[in-house]
């Protein structure tokens, strides 16, 4: 691969797979938020206000990081990508701006309320701040689904003479029906992050015998959002992508799957490596005929592989997009059966003494993650070698004036910052844990009140 | 309709400008006029519940580039792409200083994150003031619609000048003179005591210099790109933005010689919506000359999207942003009037 191209897609990758780590755990407490503060409303129970408090506290943390580390995309199509934005500005424009002028501004604004407003808005009005806060990032989750869903499956556009795209309609765009199942899902994955997170600190106060109070309500609200969405998650939001995809883009559900040759019964492989320069699967632990009847629902239906496709629409890194895969799937039904038996020693009521339980749930954080992380190198590698797929191919996308040097340099950069704002934000994260969702000391709203000497 | 769009990106820059400009300003005298733990602590309740939203418009606005007038968008983000990614590094730099510093008690701890915040802003306003100089100055726009400028040449304004050079560093410092004055007018409005007075001084310290920067800013305009003139004497009415500029500045003298700092912050509201207002009019309907061949630069008409884009979009931008401005209202009346140091009120 073309040095230049390389670098630049590096850049992309790092950045963007970086700033999700924030956003997904944000959009995923946003509506656990609401629930507390529902809850705190109708029953008067200033547990649930203070559980709230605290969850704030860490979207907080979580919601600055992700600002921060959200401008520098939204700047990234023109400084990397700039031929890609020069083409593609009609269609994808549309969507940024609606993210900004639609999402932003509601979630920004209400979310100064949400944290510094709780004694002027009073209970009621903060719940709406924290609603409207909810709506925003939600809002701006759909919107920039809808940008990657226009990439991954094209609609409403018209090509001009100079190769340019134009939108041919306004809802057509909005209304992208791979966007409406990758919403679904992504959105799905990100409460499970928030269910999780929300869970293991319960799970590590119960274990730690401090604040049990609210570690029961962090783990009896965790594990039900967990339970709902992790089957959500497979069933039917992964379930109806999965097919989507193997109609729309067959070519990337074979490589998904490494599978090299078209056949009828086709196996799923769940463990093995795949060996691209011999086109097979090392080590396989398949179960046959299961990806023909996953995919169109009979044992005997054909399946495409690689083989059926020229070689240059493969995408190209056929191991990460495989592995990316597996990883994704594997870890979904692993939050499936843990949230399951969760639920059901909660339901027995025997779950808050059940250590070993509560064990597994707290090693479990940082497992959504890597699934969504998964999951989005997935569609993005699956995507390869197209930028917008079947019109134009990544290679036709980058900035034509920026060298590969300068990419490094700001590549490089960006690493170096990241890293900080990692170990940073981590650190904040932990004091707050550690703080606990104290009612004696007087905590602020949103932030910890510095206490002068 | 490409000259509404023309308008409605020219709008949202200058409301980011003025929104982030001025809590860029009370960061560029935070270590200046708020010695004490509490002073500082004053100084980031001004900013506290806003400036996280005024940063939206700039996201906002860089959206509405793209989508409007995506071959301007492509080109100029390509081409300033080193002084495009410092200002992302020191946007995020200036982030965590307002938001971390006050996570944790200790003396280091907040003298890094306050070190943080007042050296982010000053530079980046004086990146903003050197990114509008360069739009001014032109850049080395290449056939293909493309260019790439390092981050300094010979300092010298020529057909292939550098991000930086004599005029461009001027526009910055104007910026920064500015975005202080600004940002000093802000502080003194939002607080009490000694911040108050410390800023109430600092602004009218600084209004002479910034009476001549501007001055001077504007002879090194003429004296680069004279035809900027030309709008102004085909539309003789535009002379009415320059006239503001000058009545803006007395107001703000007045208006701090009374110590009516509420009046010295719509004027420095009004002198900044002015200068650039007065740039647009100037440089339209080009929005990115170029230094090498006239015939390369860009304009509203070679840039912009097809006209069913823009067209319907003006209609959802103009609900979205109208719903916006509407949370805007609300959310600084919320925190209007003077802020305090309260325990149980703000963070901070």
């Amino acid at each position: 691969m073309d040095s230049v191209l390389l670098v630049h897609r590096l850049h992309f990758a790092f950045s963007v797979t970086f700033h999700y780590l924030f956003p997904q755990l944000t959009m995923g407490l946003a509506p656990l938020l609401v629930v507390l503060k529902t809850i705190a409303l109708r029953t008067k129970d200033e547990r649930y206000n203070q559980a709230a408090r605290f969850w704030a506290r860490i979207f907080g943390i979580n919601f600055v990081v992700g600002v921060v580390t959200g401008i520098p995309l939204e700047f990234q199509f023109g400084t990397n990508w700039a031929h890609f934005s020069r083409l593609t500005g009609g269609v994808i424009g549309q969507p940024l701006v609606m993210e900004g002028v639609f999402a932003f501004f509601l979630e920004s604004a209400f979310l100064g309320l949400f944290l510094f407003g709780e004694e002027r808005l009073g209970p009621i009005g903060h719940w709406w701040a924290g609603f409207a806060v909810f709506v925003g990032s939600w809002l701006s989750g759909f919107f920039i689904i809808t940008a990657d869903a226009w990439m991954q499956h094209p609609v409403a556009y018209q090509r001009m003479p100079d190769g340019s795209f134009q939108v041919t309609s306004f809802w057509g765009v909005l209304l992208n029906p791979w966007a409406q199942l990758q919403y679904a899902h992504n959105m799905s994955g990100a409460v499970i992050t928030g269910a999780f997170a929300m869970t293991a600190v319960g799970a590590f106060y119960l274990l730690n015998r401090r604040y049990e109070e609210h570690g029961r309500i962090f783990v009896k609200v965790g594990v039900i959002a967990g339970v709902i969405f992790s089957i959500l998650q497979l069933f039917p939001t992964g379930d109806a992508h999965g097919r989507f995809l193997a109609k729309n883009q067959p070519v990337a559900l074979a490589a998904m799957e490494a599978l090299w040759k078209s056949q009828r019964g086709a196996p799923v492989v769940l463990i093995g490596q795949p060996d691209v320069e011999r086109e097979r699967i090392d080590n396989p632990v398949a179960v046959n005929k299961a990806l023909s009847f996953l995919t169109y629902g009979s044992f005997g239906a054909e399946v495409k592989g690689l083989d059926a496709y020229p070689k240059e629409d493969w995408p190209e890194n056929i191991p990460l997009l495989y592995f990316s895969y597996h990883i994704m799937v594997g870890l979904g039904t692993i939050f499936m059966v843990v949230m399951v038996v969760a639920i059901l020693l909660l339901w027995k009521g025997r779950l808050f003494r059940a250590r070993w339980m509560l064990w597994i749930l707290l090693l479990c954080v940082p497992l959504p993650y890597i699934a969504n992380t998964a999951g989005w190198l997935t569609a993005e590698l699956g995507r390869q070698p197209w930028l917008v797929y079947g019109l134009l191919r990544t290679a036709e996308g980058f900035s034509p004036t920026v060298s590969s040097g300068n990419a490094w340099f700001t590549l490089l950069g960006f690493m170096g910052i990241y890293t900080v704002l990692a170990i940073f934000c981590l650190f904040l994260v932990l004091r707050v844990i550690a703080q606990g969702p104290a009612p004696a000391t007087n905590v602020a709203l949103g932030k910890v009140a510095t206490q002068e000497p | 309709m490409q000259t509404v769009w023309f308008g409605l990106v020219a709008f949202m820059l200058t409301a980011y400008v003025i929104l982030d400009g001025f809590d860029i300003g009370a960061g560029i005298l935070h270590i200046v006029v708020a010695k004490t733990n509490d002073e500082r602590r004053l100084v980031l309740r001004t900013i506290g519940p806003v400036w996280d939203g005024n940063e939206v418009w700039l996201i906002a606005a860089g959206g509405t580039l793209y989508f409007a007038f995506p071959a301007l968008y492509a080109s100029s983000f390509s081409g300033f792409y080193l002084p495009l990614t410092i200002v992302l590094w020191l946007l995020i730099l200036r982030g965590l200083g307002i938001e971390f510093r006050a996570h944790v008690n200790n003396t280091v701890w907040r003298g890094f994150f306050d070190g943080a915040f007042s050296l982010s802003s000053v530079l980046l306003a004086i990146f903003f003031g050197a990114a509008l100089g360069n739009v001014i100055r032109g850049v080395p726009l290449l056939a293909n619609g493309y260019f790439f400028e390092a981050l300094w040449t010979n300092w010298r304004v020529g057909p292939h000048p550098g991000i930086l050079d004599w005029y461009t560093v001027l526009c910055g410092a104007v910026a920064l003179i500015t975005l202080a004055i600004h940002g000093a007018h802000y502080v003194a409005m939002k607080t009490t005591g000694e911040v108050f007075e410390k800023s109430g001084r600092l602004a009218s310290r600084l209004w002479i210099p910034l009476v001549v920067l501007t001055a001077a800013s504007l002879v090194a305009t003429l004296s680069i790109r004279r035809e900027l003139l030309a709008n102004y004497f085909r539309h003789p009415v535009l002379f009415v933005v320059p006239v503001t500029v000058v009545v803006a500045l007395a107001w703000m003298r007045r208006a701090t010689r009374c110590s009516n700092y509420t009046h010295a912050f719509w004027a420095s509201c009004l002198y900044l919506a002015m200068m650039l207002a007065g740039a647009a009019a100037a440089l339209y309907p080009n929005v990115l000359p170029a230094s090498t061949d006239p015939a390369y630069s860009l304009t509203i008409y070679n840039t912009a999207t097809g006209n069913y884009s823009l067209t319907l979009g003006a209609l959802w931008w103009s609900f979205g942003m109208l719903v916006a401005i509407a949370y805007f209202v609300f959310v600084y009346r919320m925190f209007r009037g003077k802020v305090s140091l309260g325990k149980d009120e703000h963070g901070y």
